[in-house]
């Protein structure tokens, strides 16, 4: 029910999917046609990852006018053809030492920023709950730390059918497809929610780009993360670390609740858990490809 | 001050092997086997293009209508290792045979025997390699980074991809040594380090950095076969090994070895500009010091290729800084290109036309990288179609271009013809337009949150990969141009004569000898005048 007004919210948002949109700051939780940018996210760490990327890149476009600009001149105005007469020199010292060290400090505005907002995602102190996610060929588990809530994600039904190699079916016709799964991933937003994310057969890698970072999962190896997710919504993301024959078809979903939706969701599958706890599902043996 | 024994050998120099047979496979001239390594080169982009065009047109729509997951990241796997150790690299080397002895003033390489074994190796290694392809199990899917533990999922495939490693190491290594040795021992009296063209500086500094990481990698694919095969766990968790020490280990290789296809680009550039600006190279020693600067950088800045692999904080702001930093050396390089060209008297033949689209397209290629060094962006652009387009820029607009600028410069001085200019042009120019039709919108769809290696995505981001599988098609469809161009130059040889300094303004040794040049290039040591030099005023 909650999901639904979630994906009107989006479908809202969406109607603004237009090219020149793409530069404008609105948080898209999924991938838009004729989508150009990066999207701003929805978590002040996502939102800095956007300007810092947005800074570098105007540098980047700033430069590339002085310098193009500067060769496109030479190009046209000192042509043979136009009589130009080859100047003889072959080196300038201050010339030299002025475009070595005018990068230098445009290298150093840029790694300032960046260094801030890098300490500030390492912190994965002070969280309020821990979700331990692991990779498995070709799926997603979630497990909630201390809540003893825990279940596999894997592609939707419909898409699966779809993605099928002469399945006929269009996949224009299949909502989300490829970024649909079965059991999302469910968290409160203003929560500062700490991830210890790992893999049971090969590496892969946890990315919603909505949340602004993406993690490798690494068979025997916990890495962590964290986020803080303002907006309710639905964020959709893909595995970013090939895994095998169906890397492609392991999406991510996180549905953000306001905290009190959250709290009765998360009592719900306590519920749904304590009689009966084969109904956790469990993690099946990795088969080989 | 060498002397040269002229009396215990023949005097007709000249005369090629007889047999074609002779000629062909037992060569031990720098010439021939420059020839070969072009021509493995030319026929090894095609195959791997090929590959490139399946998985373009899988990707031209949403959903699968073509090949299945396991085949298409076959293709994404090989295709990179046919183009970067069969394509790239063997066409560095092959123009490294042709040219280095032409411009350091010596007969022949050093090591001629060794020359013919460091080729006939690679024939071997690819048909191992691609012979995967047939196999029950199919060719490795795990991608060229070979990263474990997916790598070894695969089947006998990881034995053959493994030891067609080991071989075209083994290649590079001699090859390497054989241009280390001539540069440092043939070089004609007078040929000063410090005077030699920059083509020959960036192929002895690639020398040295393929000589350090080759062995590396060598030492990383062989833990792999050990792990697959006999029970070693040193990239295993559960036997107290460590999957993400391959990663530090493959990419000390891997990130010098970005440089090895890069560098001697930088030097063909360097020739190309000075020629056609007839205004000598700008800051000669600069190039070379920050060539060697960007050599020394290669090695501190392998683990940006793993920022997400979980390193702690001081790991990733020490490569991001170390990485940041490479910007410096490169932009000394941009700089100066646009210095040379700078109050020069320009014309625009179709070598100078790709050193020019070298030197626009692969500074994109620049920008783009320093976007990824800034680790928190890196979270997102990693492993995107963000990545997929830097890489190519670099490569294919970087490298590739060289290449072609290199033949197109020097095939005149090989087969003593022009080729044809129109369509040398026609080469450049819908190579230029459909490269990046087929490349700049993935930078759209990595920032749009594609991943790469993925076979199938959300229709969201079919536009642009229906544009991008457009120019990719036509870009496929393009080279064929350029072997005809090749051909028509080399075996129907119907362009007008080649004079011995073929372009107006060439400065060099290379240029001294008579078009096509003589079998053995100079039986007695040239005279070095330094006003003959491409750089100008060496003192500076």
């Amino acid at each position: 029910m909650m999901q639904k007004e979630d994906m009107g919210m989006r479908k809202a948002k969406g109607g603004l999917g237009v090219a020149l949109m793409a530069l404008s700051v609105s948080a898209w939780a999924v991938p838009e046609r004729w989508q150009l940018n990066m999207t701003p996210g929805v978590t002040a760490t996502s939102q800095d990852v956007f300007q810092l990327h947005m800074l570098i890149l105007w540098i980047c476009v700033a430069i590339g006018i002085v310098v193009f600009g500067a060769m496109f001149y030479a190009m046209i105005k000192f042509r043979k053809s136009k009589g130009a007469v080859p100047a003889t020199w072959s080196h300038n010292t201050t010339a030299e030492i002025i475009w070595t060290v005018i990068p230098v400090l445009i290298l150093l505005g840029m790694a300032w920023p960046a260094t801030q907002t890098l300490v500030r995602m390492a912190d994965t102190g002070d969280a309020d709950m821990t979700v331990k996610i692991t990779g498995y060929q070709w799926k997603w588990r979630y497990e909630y730390l201390g809540e003893d809530v825990k279940f596999m994600s894997s592609l939707s039904r419909a898409a699966d059918e779809a993605r099928q190699l002469g399945s006929g079916i269009d996949p224009n016709s299949v909502e989300n497809y490829l970024l649909d799964v079965d059991r999302p991933l469910v968290v409160p937003t203003n929560t500062k929610i700490r991830f210890v994310i790992t893999a049971d057969d090969v590496i892969h890698a946890w990315w919603v780009p909505a949340l602004g970072w993406k993690q490798d999962a690494i068979p025997g190896f916990i890495n962590e993360a964290w986020t803080e997710i303002e907006e309710p919504g639905t964020y959709r993301g893909q595995c970013a670390e090939l895994c095998g024959k169906d890397h492609g078809f392991m999406p991510i979903v996180v549905v953000a609740k306001p905290r009190a939706e959250f709290d009765a969701w998360l009592a719900e599958q306590k519920a749904a858990n304590a009689p009966a706890t084969d109904a956790v599902v469990q993690a099946p043996a990795p088969t080989k490809s | 001050m060498a002397t040269y024994a002229t009396t215990d050998h023949h005097e007709d120099h000249d005369h090629k092997p007889s047999g074609f047979f002779e000629r062909w496979f037992m060569s031990t001239n720098h010439k021939d086997i420059g020839t070969l390594y072009l021509v493995f080169s030319l026929i090894m982009f095609f195959i791997g293009g090929a590959m490139a065009l399946v998985i373009r047109a899988e990707l031209f729509q949403p959903g699968l209508q073509l090949v299945e997951p396991d085949f298409f990241n076959s293709m994404t796997t090989v295709h990179a290792l046919v183009m970067i150790f069969g394509a790239v690299m063997p066409a560095f080397v092959g123009l490294a045979n042709w040219m280095i002895p032409m411009m350091v003033g010596a007969p022949d390489m050093a090591l001629p025997r060794m020359n013919n074994w460091s080729f006939w190796i690679m024939p071997f290694a690819f048909a191992l390699l691609l012979s995967t392809l047939f196999m029950e199990g199919g060719a490795p899917a795990g991608g060229w980074t070979l990263y474990p533990p997916l790598s070894i999922q695969g089947g006998n495939n990881v034995a053959f991809v493994i030891f067609a490693v080991h071989m075209m190491g083994i290649s590079s290594i001699m090859g390497a040594i054989n241009i280390i040795a001539t540069i440092l021992n043939m070089r004609a009296p007078g040929m000063d380090l410090l005077k030699m063209p920059v083509f020959v500086w960036t192929w002895l500094i690639t020398a040295f950095l393929l000589i350090a990481v080759m062995p590396v990698l060598a030492g990383a694919v062989t833990m792999l076969l050990t792990d697959k095969f006999f029970g070693t766990s040193f990239f295993s968790a559960a036997g107290g090994g460590d999957p993400v020490m391959f990663q530090h280990i493959f990419w000390f290789f891997g990130h010098p070895e970005v440089y090895i296809m890069i560098l001697p680009a930088f030097g063909i550039v360097s020739e190309i500009i000075p020629t056609f600006s007839r205004k000598p190279l700008f800051g000669y020693q600069a190039m070379v010091y920050a060539t060697a600067s960007i050599a020394f950088l290669s090695f501190i800045v392998w683990a940006h290729h793993m920022f997400t692999v979980g390193m702690p904080l001081g790991g990733q702001l020490f490569f991001m800084y170390a990485t940041m930093l490479i910007a410096v050396p490169t932009g000394v390089k941009v700089f100066n290109w646009v210095a040379t060209m700078w109050r020069g008297s320009m014309t625009f033949e179709t070598p100078m036309l790709f050193a020019v689209g070298f030197v626009i397209l692969f500074t994109i290629g620049g920008f783009s990288g320093l976007m990824l060094a800034i680790v928190p962006a890196d979270f997102q652009y990693h492993d995107t179609y963000f990545v997929v387009a830097h890489f190519h820029y670099v490569l294919v607009t970087g490298a590739i271009f060289s290449i072609m600028a290199a033949v197109y410069y020097w095939l005149p001085k090989w087969t003593g013809r022009m080729y044809n200019e129109t369509l040398g042009k026609w080469h450049f120019w819908l190579s230029t337009i459909t490269v990046n039709i087929l490349f700049f919108p993935q930078h759209f769809l990595g920032l749009a949150g594609m991943p790469r290696r993925i076979p199938d995505y959300n229709p969201a981001f079919a536009d642009f990969n229906v544009i991008s599988s457009v120019g990719g098609f036509a870009f496929g469809i393009t080279q064929l141009l350029f072997a005809w161009i090749v051909i028509d130059c080399c075996l129907r040889k119907r362009g007008a004569k080649a004079t011995s300094g073929v372009w107006e303004s060439a400065k060099g040794l290379e240029w001294t000898l008579a078009s096509p040049a003589p079998y053995h290039s100079f039986t007695t040591p040239p005279k070095i005048d330094d006003r003959m030099l491409a750089h100008g005023d060496v003192s500076h």
